[in-house]
C-alpha cells in the first residue's frame, strides 16, 4: 500500500497528531454569559456582541427559509430583523440558528439564542414550568380543513365518514379526533408523517380533505394544479397564537423584545410605514411624536435608542408591511384575526406614553 | 459481425431457456413501464428551475458570495493534487486505460446534460474540474513521478493541503474569518465528513489495538467504551450532543454546534472501526508477530511496520464501508437542526416560490450522495488492487 515504511510510519503519526489538535479545538469556543441579573441583562450582552442570535425554523413557507440568495427570510425571521435594526440600526447584524421541535427550549435556556421566533405556540407550560416568557403574539393561526368543492364539505358534520389527511404525531391529529368526538361522528383518518406526504395523497384524492394550520393550508392551495376547486373552511379547530420568546427572568431583554414587537403594531395604528416615514419627521401629533422618539425619553429609559420604533420602521416595516410581504402576497391568506383592533383583528398594543 | 456477437450475447445470457425467456419479458415490460414513467416525469412533469435557482445554495449555503473564490481555489488545489497523485501512482501503466476513458467521457457527457437544468455555470465548472484533473495527471506521471521528493512525501503533502483548505475555508490568521456554525449545505456535509472520518480512523484503530492490550485497564475500557457505543442510536449520540451537552456544561463553554456534531460523529464511528480493525488484527497469523519481535523490533515498530499495515489492508472494504455509511448519516444532522445538504434542502422547499418541488430537490441530492459514495467505494477498489 505505502511505497515505504517510514512514510507510512510519519502518516500514522501525523494522523495521530491531527487528532489530538483537533480533540482539543472543542476549546475554541464562544463566551457566553453568566446567569442574569438586573445589571447584567442579555440586553447588554445582545449590545456588546453587536450581534443577535435568533433561533428560527428555517423550514417553514412564509416564516422562515433561505431564499435564492441564501439570506433568512419570512415572518419570523423579519421579527429578529426588528429587534436587531432597534439596537443596532442594521437589520443584517443576526445570525441565524436553525432549531429542531426538540431542541428550541433548551436553546433558549442554555443561552445559545436569545430570541427564539420559531412559530411556537404560546401555551400556558410553556410560559410557565418550561421557563420561557412569550412575547406578543405575532401571528393568530388556527387548524383548518381543507376539501375540494366538489366534495360539498362544509363543516365538520360533512366530514362524517369521509377520509381526512393528516399528519401523525402533532397536535392537529388530536384536535380532530377531538372534534369529532365532541360531535359523535366518525372519520377515517389517513395518517402520513410528511407534510409533502399529506398534500400529494391530498392532491391525488386518497382524501376527501386534510386538515393542519390554516396558514400551511392556504400555502399548499395556492400550488394544487386547480386551486380554485379546493376551498379552507372558515371554522377554525384550535387556537395557535405563535409568539417569540425569550429565557424567564430578564426583565430589560423581555421588555425589548416585547415592545419591539408591540411597537410593528402600533405603527400599523398609526399609519406609519417604511415609505411614508420621513412625513412624519416634522408631525405635531404628541403620540406619535412620542412613539417616534422625536419627543420624551421612552426608548432611552429602557436602555434602547430613543428613536427605536422609528429604525424599526425603516428597516423591516409595520405588522402590515412584514404580514403582506411574506404571507399575504405570497399564499393570498386574509388577515382575518390577524387585522388590528380597530379593524376587528385580534392585534393590540398597549399605548406608548 | 458485430450485430451478430450482439444477437448471439442475447440468446446466450437472456434466452438459454424457456424460463430465462419468461423472465426477460417480464423484466422487460417491467422495467420499460417503471423507466418510461420516470422519464416522462423527467422531461415533462418536473420543473428543474428549483435547481437551477438555487444551485448555489445546494452546493456552499450560506457561504458569504465576496469570498466564494476561497472555494474554488480549495476546489483547484484538491483537483491538481488529486490528478498528481493519479498520475504518480499509475507512472508505471496507461492513465487512460478502458475504464479511465469511460469514465471521463461520461463525466463530460453528464457534464452538458447538466447544463440544461441547471445552468450552463455548473456544466462549465465541472468540465474545468475534469480538464485539470486529466491535465494534472499528466503532468504527474511524465514529470513528477521522476521527482523522488513528491512520491516520497505525496501522503505529507496531502496532509498539508488538507489543513491549507480548511484554514483557507474557515479563514482566520490574515483572511476574514467565517463561523463553522454558518457553513450549511454540501459544504457543511463534505467538511463534517471528512473531518470525522480522519480523526475516528486513528481513534479506531487505537481503539482496536486497546482491546487486544494485555494490561487489564485499557482492555476493559476499550470494551467498555466500544460495547456501549454499538449500543446506542447514532441519532440518540447526535441529540445528546446537540441539546444535552449544552445543559451539561458549564455557561462560559459552548463548543460550535458543528464542532458537537462532528464529536458526535467521531464518537459513535470509532467504536464501529475499532471492530472493522479488530477483525483484521485477529487476521495475521501469529508468526508475523513471533517474527518481528525476533527481529528486536519494540511493539510500536512492530505495529507500525508489521502488524497494522497487513491489518488495515486486510479490512479496506469494511473500512471504507464505514467510511461511507459515516457520510450518509451526516444527514441525520438535518433532524437536530444544522444545514447541511438535506437541511439545505428542506429549507429551500419552505421558500413559497418551490412549494411542492421535493421530488426534484431531493432527486438531485440522492443523486449528490449516490456520486461521492460510490467514487468512495471505487477508490477503495484502486487501494485495494494495488
Amino acid at each position: 500500500m505505502f511505497k515505504n515504511k517510514g512514510n507510512f510510519l510519519l502518516l500514522t503519526l501525523l494522523i495521530l497528531v491531527t487528532a489530538l489538535t483537533a480533540c482539543t479545538q472543542p476549546t475554541n469556543t464562544t463566551k457566553t454569559e453568566t446567569k442574569p441579573t438586573a445589571t447584567n441583562s442579555r440586553l447588554d450582552t445582545v449590545k456588546t456582541r453587536g450581534k443577535l442570535i435568533c433561533g428560527v425554523n428555517g423550514q417553514l413557507p412564509g416564516f422562515s427559509f433561505v431564499d435564492q440568495n441564501g439570506q433568512y427570510s419570512g415572518m419570523d425571521v423579519d421579527i429578529c430583523k426588528a429587534v436587531a435594526a432597534a439596537l443596532f440600526d442594521d437589520p443584517t447584524k443576526v445570525e441565524y440558528r436553525n432549531l429542531s421541535a426538540q431542541e428550541r427550549f433548551t436553546a433558549v435556556q442554555s443561552g445559545e439564542v436569545d430570541l427564539l421566533a420559531r412559530n411556537t405556540t404560546w401555551t400556558i407550560s410553556r410560559d410557565t414550568s418550561v421557563g420561557m416568557e412569550f412575547a406578543p403574539t405575532t401571528f393568530y393561526d388556527g387548524q383548518g380543513i381543507m376539501a375540494t368543492k366538489a366534495s360539498g364539505v362544509k363543516s365538520l358534520d360533512d366530514l362524517s365518514n369521509k377520509s381526512v389527511c393528516v399528519q401523525s404525531g402533532t397536535t392537529t391529529e388530536l384536535n380532530l379526533t377531538d372534534q369529532m368526538r365532541k360531535l359523535g361522528l366518525s372519520y377515517i383518518p389517513v395518517v402520513f408523517d410528511d407534510a409533502d406526504a399529506i398534500y400529494a395523497a391530498y392532491q391525488e384524492g386518497r382524501c376527501d380533505a386534510a386538515t393542519s394550520d390554516r396558514s400551511q393550508l392556504v400555502a399548499r392551495r395556492a400550488i394544487l394544479p386547480n386551486p380554485g376547486d379546493h376551498v379552507v373552511l372558515d371554522m377554525v379547530l384550535s387556537k395557535e397564537p405563535l409568539a417569540p420568546m425569550v429565557v424567564n427572568g430578564d426583565s430589560p431583554w423581555f421588555d425589548t423584545v416585547k415592545w419591539v414587537t408591540f411597537s410593528l403594531i402600533q405603527a400599523e395604528e398609526f399609519g406609519i410605514n417604511s415609505k411614508n416615514l420621513a412625513t412624519f419627521t416634522n408631525t405635531e401629533d404628541p403620540s406619535i411624536r412620542r412613539f417616534l422618539g422625536l419627543e420624551g425619553q421612552l426608548g432611552t429609559d429602557m436602555g434602547l435608542p430613543n428613536d427605536f420604533t422609528a429604525r424599526i420602521i425603516k428597516h423591516v416595516g409595520n405588522y402590515g408591511e412584514i404580514y403582506d410581504r411574506n404571507i399575504g402576497k405570497p399564499f393570498q391568506l386574509e388577515r382575518g384575526p390577524n387585522k388590528l383592533w380597530t379593524e376587528g383583528g385580534l392585534l393590540y398594543s398597549p399605548p406608548f406614553r | 459481425m458485430l450485430e451478430n456477437i450482439g444477437i448471439n450475447w442475447i440468446k446466450k445470457n437472456l434466452f438459454n431457456t424457456w424460463y430465462n425467456s419468461i423472465l426477460t419479458i417480464i423484466s422487460v415490460i417491467f422495467i420499460s413501464w417503471l423507466g418510461s414513467g420516470l422519464l416522462t416525469w423527467i422531461f415533462t412533469t418536473a420543473d428543474w428551475t428549483v435547481l437551477k435557482d438555487n444551485i448555489k445554495l445546494f452546493f456552499v449555503g450560506t457561504y458569504p458570495v465576496k469570498l466564494l473564490w476561497r472555494i474554488y481555489l480549495s476546489l483547484a488545489i484538491i483537483t491538481i493534487l488529486g490528478g498528481i497523485s493519479w498520475g504518480i501512482i499509475s507512472s508505471k501503466t496507461n492513465l487512460f486505460n478502458k475504464q479511465n476513458l469511460i469514465i471521463i467521457f461520461s463525466i463530460s457527457i453528464t457534464s452538458i446534460i447538466i447544463s440544461l437544468p441547471l445552468g450552463r455555470q455548473t456544466g462549465i465548472t465541472l468540465l474545468g474540474l475534469l480538464i485539470t484533473i486529466i491535465s494534472s495527471g499528466i503532468i504527474g506521471q511524465k514529470y513528477l513521478s521522476k521527482v523522488s521528493f513528491f512520491t516520497k512525501w505525496l501522503s505529507l503533502i496531502w496532509v498539508i493541503t488538507f489543513f491549507l483548505v480548511t484554514g483557507l475555508i474557515e479563514g482566520g490568521l490574515f483572511l476574514e474569518p467565517v463561523k463553522i456554525d454558518n457553513f450549511s449545505g454540501l459544504l457543511l456535509t463534505l467538511f463534517i465528513a471528512i473531518i470525522s472520518i480522519v480523526i475516528c480512523f486513528p481513534l479506531g484503530i487505537l481503539l482496536a489495538l486497546g482491546r487486544q492490550s494485555k494490561l487489564p485497564i485499557i482492555r476493559w475500557l476499550s470494551i467498555g467504551y466500544i460495547e456501549i457505543i454499538r449500543a446506542l442510536p447514532l441519532i440518540g449520540i447526535l441529540f445528546m450532543a446537540q441539546v444535552m451537552l449544552p445543559l451539561i456544561l458549564p455557561p462560559e463553554v459552548r463548543p460550535d454546534r458543528v464542532i458537537r456534531a462532528i464529536c458526535g460523529l467521531i464518537i459513535f464511528a470509532s467504536a464501529y472501526l475499532a471492530e472493522n480493525i479488530r477483525g483484521g488484527l485477529q487476521a495475521i497469523p501469529k508468526g508475523q508477530t513471533e517474527a518481528a519481535k525476533a527481529l528486536g523490533l519494540n511493539t510500536p515498530l512492530m505495529l507500525t511496520l508489521i502488524i497494522l499495515p497487513q491489518a488495515i489492508k486486510a479490512v479496506i472494504p469494511a473500512i471504507v464501508g464505514q467510511f461511507i455509511s459515516l457520510f450518509k448519516d451526516t444527514s441525520l444532522l438535518a433532524i437536530v437542526g444544522l444545514i447541511d445538504l438535506l437541511g439545505i434542502s428542506q429549507s429551500i422547499l419552505a421558500n413559497p416560490k418551490f412549494i411542492g418541488k421535493y421530488a426534484e430537490v431531493y432527486l438531485f441530492i440522492a443523486l449528490i450522495y449516490w456520486i461521492f459514495c460510490y467514487t468512495m467505494s471505487l477508490a477503495s477498489k484502486k487501494v485495494e488492487n494495488n
